[in-house]
């Protein structure tokens, strides 16, 4: 209809071109400060004796979410050692550990901001609604872009593919707190930081843990995708598969990304309920 | 009063009015709420509202062609040391919205509020937190509010904590108002292990367990089952016997706020239609509108003794005799009569029948003494007994009149069952103080 193309591709191209000329430094500082925390997660669990970590898992897993749970951890864990994936297990926990502390860290203040303030709000909401309908794919050519091949692109792809549903149901949680309990906190001449962290806060910690749970979820199926720029972990086992038509090779290591994703699920949706049916 | 309050409009601070203060402690002494045309509108252009209804546009008008809601428009009362103000009326008569106007969780539009002769209207943020810390006791809500994660100690606490009291202090006071309201043993329990009930009590003892006088109650036995709220409004009234604080009660329920208010606002509309004691309302209804509430009530949970006794004149001394004590009887037509000495000292009352038979008996003789057997021991009722304990008397009694008595035992009036049922039934609107109260002996 129009008698020229709109140059998507071009301004997007050209802005990703200046950024990575202008803010190298700063791309290079975070990626060591990334690099830092995923090679010190690997390098700890890798120092570990197997048998050690697979029972603190197994055993933090029990605590979280009863022994039944417990023994499924326990023994996906033993089979993942025994097939010889262990190592591959433990870089893919460390790239989702990662990305999730970085998730937390940003995501959880915005939530509260956004909780807090409309205007906000109204601002980020299509933000996130962009972020988490793009293709997860499409996160990977600028992660390459700023941070090369790598740990690192991995790590900062899953951040942003699992940022939005924490921010989300963070800000969810504490707009859902009963309006009567912020009033008697309010008529109790609370500031507006008690009223945060003594009342809104924890009344939305069952939300803001589906939250954090929902976002672990995502980062997992986004690790095992970044093994395509280079990530590594499971996914490149699964990639491997893939490539050579090794179906069987392929099927272990998804195995493994479905024992991680159960123990990693258990663990966190029993953070949501665990304090307050206590007693 | 309007000279005080003048003086608290013009000092809003806090530091520098305790020169002021102290000429309005003098002024109104016993108010501890003073509102003064206060308004609320709730939309973008409040101001504007208020002109339009300066000028007489009615509200719905505003809200259709403003789409601005007017939830309090021009309200002035006042509020006692120690009392207890209901404020009732139906959903959307904005009593909730006025309450809330009073600790300014709503912002008011335009008028003053003076508490503890501060005009709150004026105080600062930072200002009016410390002065809610300082001079209320929280809310208590219809549906609690309290908080799911903490247990019952904790939540009790909770008004504590937020003024940074330390945690030993916090304890000791929140031990106390849990056995004032009733919920040992249960110090250590989750809201979500607790009954309706209960949880109330929560609610209820996190706002007595700061140090303040204003307690703000929102529909707060309105969400419980009838036993459990009656319950719970007896107890309400016994802990205010301890506690004085000052109450402000939002219900809905005519019964509710006629059982526990020692004074009640009737609102509809967004205004206050009537303000008065229960026998107040219920005898001098203020309009059409509160005529019709009054009239599906109880009226004998209300109306007290001294509403309906009757001057005590019918009585009789031991010495007046048989026969002229008789004839007395027989001339007023009743059934019996109250005996008094002297001092009007209740004694006892006297059944005709029996006083009858007595003098058949001792015809012959000339001067027959009264036989103290006749005298039938009676208890006389305080003036403040409601009209429904008196009924349930009458079934117990075979006699007519019931003597209504003072601290030391005078006779201060006499109830006779016809004035009970005029009272009760519809027709009666105003009783006849005149003729209910003792004049002076």
């Amino acid at each position: 209809m129009l008698p020229f193309r709109i140059p998507i591709n071009e301004w997007i191209t050209h802005i990703v071109d200046y950024l990575e000329k202008e803010l190298a430094t700063v791309f290079d500082g975070f990626s060591t400060f990334v690099l830092f925390i995923v090679t010190s997660l690997k390098d700890g669990m890798i120092f570990l004796p197997p048998i050690v970590l697979i029972l603190f898992i197994a055993l933090l897993t029990w605590y979280m979410a009863g022994w039944k749970n417990g023994i499924v951890a326990l023994v996906g864990l033993l089979v993942t050692e025994n097939i010889g994936l262990w190592e591959a297990f433990v870089e893919t926990l460390a790239l989702v550990l990662s990305a999730e502390i970085l998730v937390v860290t940003l995501g959880l203040p915005m939530g509260i901001l956004a909780a807090r303030n409309d205007r906000f709000n109204n601002i980020l909401r299509p933000i996130l609604d962009f972020m988490q309908t793009m293709p997860a794919f499409v996160y990977l050519i600028p992660a390459v872009m700023f941070f090369g091949l790598g740990l690192v692109p991995g790590v900062v792809a899953t951040f942003v593919f699992a940022l939005p549903p924490l921010i989300r149901l963070t800000n969810l949680g504490i707009r859902q707190v009963p309006k009567e309990l912020v009033e008697a906190a309010d008529a109790f001449g609370a500031t507006e930081l008690q009223k945060l962290m003594k009342v809104q806060i924890p009344v939305a910690k069952p939300t803001i843990m589906a939250g954090l749970n929902q976002s672990i979820m995502l980062g997992l199926s986004m690790v095992v995708i970044a093994a395509m720029i280079g990530a590594g972990g499971l996914g490149e086992d699964v990639l491997r598969g893939i490539q050579r038509l090794q179906v069987g090779q392929g099927f272990e290591a998804g195995l493994v990304v479905v024992i991680l994703a159960i123990i990693l699920d258990r663990i966190t949706s029993g953070f949501g309920v665990k304090k307050n049916s206590a007693g | 009063m309007g000279k005080s309050l003048k003086c608290c409009r013009f000092n809003s601070d806090l530091t520098g009015s305790i020169y002021f203060s102290f000429i309005c402690q003098i002024c109104n002494m016993d108010d501890k709420i003073v509102v003064k045309n206060l308004s609320k509108i709730f939309g973008p252009k409040p101001l504007k509202a208020l002109e339009a209804l300066n000028k007489g546009v009615s509200k719905k008008e505003i809200l259709e062609k403003q789409r601005q809601k007017v939830g309090v428009y021009n309200v002035s009362f006042s509020v006692k040391n120690s009392e207890i103000f209901v404020l009732m009326g139906l959903s959307g008569s904005g009593k909730s919205t006025l309450q809330r106007l009073i600790n300014r969780l709503h912002e008011p539009t335009q008028g003053e509020i003076i508490i503890d002769n501060t005009d709150i209207t004026r105080l600062n943020k930072k200002q009016l937190r410390i002065f809610r810390q300082k001079h209320f006791c929280g809310m208590v809500f219809q549906n609690f509010a309290i908080l799911p994660h903490l247990t019952v100690q904790e939540n009790v606490e909770f008004g504590l904590e937020l003024q940074g009291i330390d945690k030993i202090k916090r304890a000791k006071k929140a031990t106390e108002v849990i056995k004032l309201v009733g919920l040992e043993g249960n110090e250590d329990s989750y809201p979500a292990e607790l009954s309706g009930g209960m949880q109330q009590r929560v609610g209820l003892a996190r706002g007595l367990a700061v140090d303040a006088d204003i307690l703000l109650m929102d529909e707060a036995f309105s969400a419980l089952d009838p036993i459990i709220r009656r319950q719970m409004q007896d107890e309400l009234l016994m802990i205010q016997d301890q506690m004085q604080k000052t109450i402000i009660f939002v219900t809905h329920d005519l019964d509710e706020a006629f059982r526990i208010g020692n004074r009640i606002a009737i609102m509809n509309d967004g205004q206050i239609i009537q303000i008065g004691t229960a026998e107040e309302i219920i005898s001098k209804p203020a309009n059409d509108y509160v005529k019709a509430f009054v009239e599906d009530m109880d009226r004998s949970a209300i109306l007290t003794a001294d509403s309906v006794m009757q001057n005590p004149e019918d009585t009789a001394f031991p010495a007046d005799g048989p026969r002229t004590i008789l004839r007395k009887i027989r001339k007023k037509g009743l059934t019996g009569i109250l005996i008094t000495n002297t001092r009007k000292e209740l004694q006892g009352y006297i059944k005709a029948n029996e006083l009858a038979d007595y003098i058949n008996q001792n015809k012959e003789k000339e001067d027959i003494p009264l036989d103290s057997k006749l005298i039938h021991k009676t208890e006389g009722i305080d003036e403040s007994t409601p009209l429904s304990e008196i009924i349930n008397m009458y079934s117990d009694h075979d006699y007519g009149p019931i003597a209504v008595v003072d601290s030391s035992n005078r006779l201060k009036g006499v109830i006779v069952k016809g004035a009970v049922i005029a009272a009760l039934s519809e027709s009666y609107t105003s009783p006849e103080k005149n003729t209910a109260n003792v004049p002076e002996e």
